[in-house]
């Protein structure tokens, strides 16, 4: 009975956070390609748009939802259900740290007692083959959704989209499968727990530095296919809006669209945190703590406090020169707070792993603002001519070096 | 709570089955399809089978439905017209229902009522055991499989290209 | 509701891949629309798939499971050429109905 409040609080938390992590991105991405095209982006609702993503769900909560009359109405309805499920449920068996030890709570009638629980919902010794199938799933979503709007555009970009998705399916396993010669398991605790240490005494154990040069070429691999399997730029013209007209969700309004966005978003995330798991070493730091690796969240925090006092002495606009130093003071605050062992110690391992999740989340965006897109024979020329012999040859002389190093 | 899981996924397996067989759109009978493959990779899961759960999953539910799909959305596959009733299709279901008992009877009465199911008793079912005895037992049919799909692609690509004249 | 035993017999798999190999007949008889016909196909093999992991269960070795996995993996190859065969007869016929693919009759 412990164990099964346990996992519901862990669940309702795991995907609170997510989903507000999900708006958030979703901010993030407007500010960040606004600055890439030299313009400010959202900037009135709330500071610096912070409350933006509230306005939008507001907004989408409250617009009219129609259904059209000429959409087969079960499949048109189901579409979006099954495209947000099947992007939910892989955050599962992701782990985001170590143990977390909570002490025991004991306030007049609450009597919590002390748990310590991994900072994961499930350890499947299956994790990656389950991550693999689910994402597969994912498809059925875009295709109903493409046929059910019973109209031209939707029908192509629907079905575009799908064999997009299959296609990349391919080069994406075999880019998984190269790494897992190496670390031998499938659950993604024993992959990170397979990274652990360093070579040399600085140098970190991570895939990629594993068995130089192929795991380098897998993790290419696989960021090229994951931006295939999500839908993103450069690979994004079944959903592009100047040539499909809004592609496979040309029928879908307020929530139903809003969906959609969140299935993407959340494959993204999901796609980013297995990046980071397989290849980036998840949440260990890249040089030892004996060098003073859990004194970098502090020095960061530090750097922004100096940064918002810099620019309080110039400010852009009148009352900046009240609220960045205030701004400045809370980033000098959590900077000593991440100084103190008993809050930084527990928190390190997410602080690592968010940041390296971050970091490939930033690189997404970053490539959305900056290359064409692909057209859609060139797309899956790419796929099936470049990126899949280069995934059986890499997977091949990675099996070489392994069997001639052990 | 093994005999509640597997009541829930069996209860879903067979009415998705019966969905396939009565439903008049091929698109309906597909998804139903999938349904039966997802509650059977879990109670695969019940039995032990991780690994052959995920290949579920990966090959059967996301590939090859996802073929079924594609093919049923690009010949625009309409909803089917009622057949002739002959006395044929009157004697098929009693006939199969009879099968069914008969054959129901008689796995109930040669299985001993002892052997029980127990999630966690079979522990072979990793991808480590299964990766062992693939590779060294069958490695032969696994060769051979390589083979069979090289021959099923090329006769597949042969079949649905277009012309060339 | 009637106590559920704690542990599930053997039998009962065995008799839910049953129910679900007939179904698989009874639409590969009563269906009219060849890919119809080929899911209810694929709905036996999932069946006997079933059967395959109960009996690995039973025997204790993970023979079962391979057999299961070489099942799928003929399933997928015959799906694919199956498929390819029912375009090249729409592009030819104009129709999915078994009943109209008739011309070698008589």
């Amino acid at each position: 009975m412990n164990f099964l409040i346990l996992s519901i609080v862990k669940a309702a938390v795991v995907a609170f956070v997510l989903l507000t992590a999900l708006a958030y991105l979703q901010w993030l991405e407007r500010k960040v390609l606004a600055h890439i095209q030299l313009r400010v982006g959202p900037r009135r609702v709330g500071p610096h748009g912070l409350l933006q993503p509230l306005a939008d769900v507001i907004k989408l909560i409250t617009k009219e939802d129609m259904m059209p009359s000429h959409v087969n109405k079960v499949f048109w309805f189901m579409a979006p259900f099954i495209a947000v499920l099947f992007a939910l449920i892989p955050i599962a068996v992701i782990p985001f740290g170590t143990e977390l030890a909570l002490p025991a709570i004991n306030l007049g009638p609450i009597h919590i007692p002390a748990i310590t629980t991994a900072m994961q919902l499930t350890d499947l010794n299956i994790g990656v083959l389950f991550i693999l199938g689910i994402s597969g799933l994912g498809v059925y979503g875009v295709a109903l959704a493409g046929w059910s709007s019973n109209n031209k555009y939707s029908l192509l970009g629907g079905l575009r989209s799908s064999a997009q998705m299959i296609s990349y399916e391919l080069p994406m396993a075999l880019a998984i499968a190269a790494p897992l010669l190496a670390l031998n398991t499938l659950s993604f605790r024993g992959i990170v727990d397979g990274q652990a240490g360093f070579f040399f005494g600085f140098l970190p154990k991570w895939t990629i530095f594993q068995v130089f040069p192929f795991n380098i070429i897998s993790f290419i691999l696989f960021i090229i296919a994951a931006f295939a399997e999500t839908n993103r730029v450069p690979f994004d013209l079944p959903e592009a809006e100047n040539e499909l007209v809004a592609g496979f969700h040309t029928e879908y309004g307020s929530m139903k669209f809003a969906a959609f966005f969140m299935a993407e978003y959340c494959n993204m995330v999901t796609v980013s945190c297995v990046a980071t798991l397989l290849f980036l070493g998840g949440w260990h730091p890249p040089f030892p703590a004996a060098y003073g690796s859990s004194f970098l969240p502090s020095l960061a925090m530090a750097g922004a406090g100096v940064l918002c006092f810099l620019h309080a002495m110039s400010p852009a606009r009148p009352f900046d020169r009240i609220t960045l130093p205030v701004v400045g003071v809370a980033f000098f605050g959590l900077a000593g707070l991440f100084l103190i062992p008993a809050v930084s110690l527990p928190l390190m391992p997410i602080i690592w792993f968010s940041a390296k999740a971050l970091f490939i989340l930033f690189v997404y965006i970053w490539v959305r603002g900056t290359l064409p897109r692909f057209r859609y024979d060139q797309l899956m020329r790419f796929a099936w001519t470049f990126m899949f012999p280069i995934a059986v040859t890499n997977l091949f002389l990675t099996g070489l070096v392994v069997a001639l190093m052990s | 709570m093994d005999a509640l899981l597997f009541m829930i996924f069996a209860a879903i397996a067979v009415v998705c089955g019966i969905n396939l067989v009565v439903q008049t759109h091929p698109i309906s009978s597909a998804l139903s399809l999938v349904g039966v493959m997802g509650a059977l990779a879990a109670l695969y899961l019940l039995l032990g089978g991780e690994f052959i759960a995920a290949a579920q999953l990966v090959v059967y539910a996301g590939a090859i439905m996802v073929l079924f799909v594609f093919v049923i959305m690009l010949l625009n596959a309409g909803t089917e017209h009622k057949g002739r009733r002959t006395w044929a299709t009157y004697a098929g279901v009693p006939l199969l229902l009879l099968f069914l008992g008969s054959i129901a009877c008689l796995i109930a009465r040669h299985l001993p009522a002892s052997e029980n199911v127990m999630f966690g008793q079979f522990t072979k079912g990793s991808p480590l055991e299964f990766g062992r005895a693939l590779f060294t037992i069958y490695l032969l049919p696994f060769e051979v499989t390589s083979v069979l799909i090289l021959i099923a692609l090329l006769g597949a690509i042969v079949l649905a290209k277009k012309e060339i004249d | 509701m009637p106590p559920l035993p704690p542990s599930v017999p053997l039998s009962w798999y065995l008799t839910l891949s049953l129910i679900l190999f007939v179904l698989g007949i009874a639409g590969f008889l009563f269906r009219r629309n060849i890919i119809t016909v080929f899911m209810s196909i694929e709905l036996m093999l999932n069946a006997v798939n079933l059967s395959f992991i109960t009996f690995s269960y039973k025997l204790k070795q993970v023979d079962g499971h391979i057999f299961a996995f070489f099942v799928m993996v003929v399933a997928a190859a015959e799906a694919a050429v199956g498929l390819a065969i029912i375009l090249t007869v729409f592009k030819n016929r104009q129709t999915l109905e078994i009943d109209e693919l008739s011309s070698l009759k008589n």
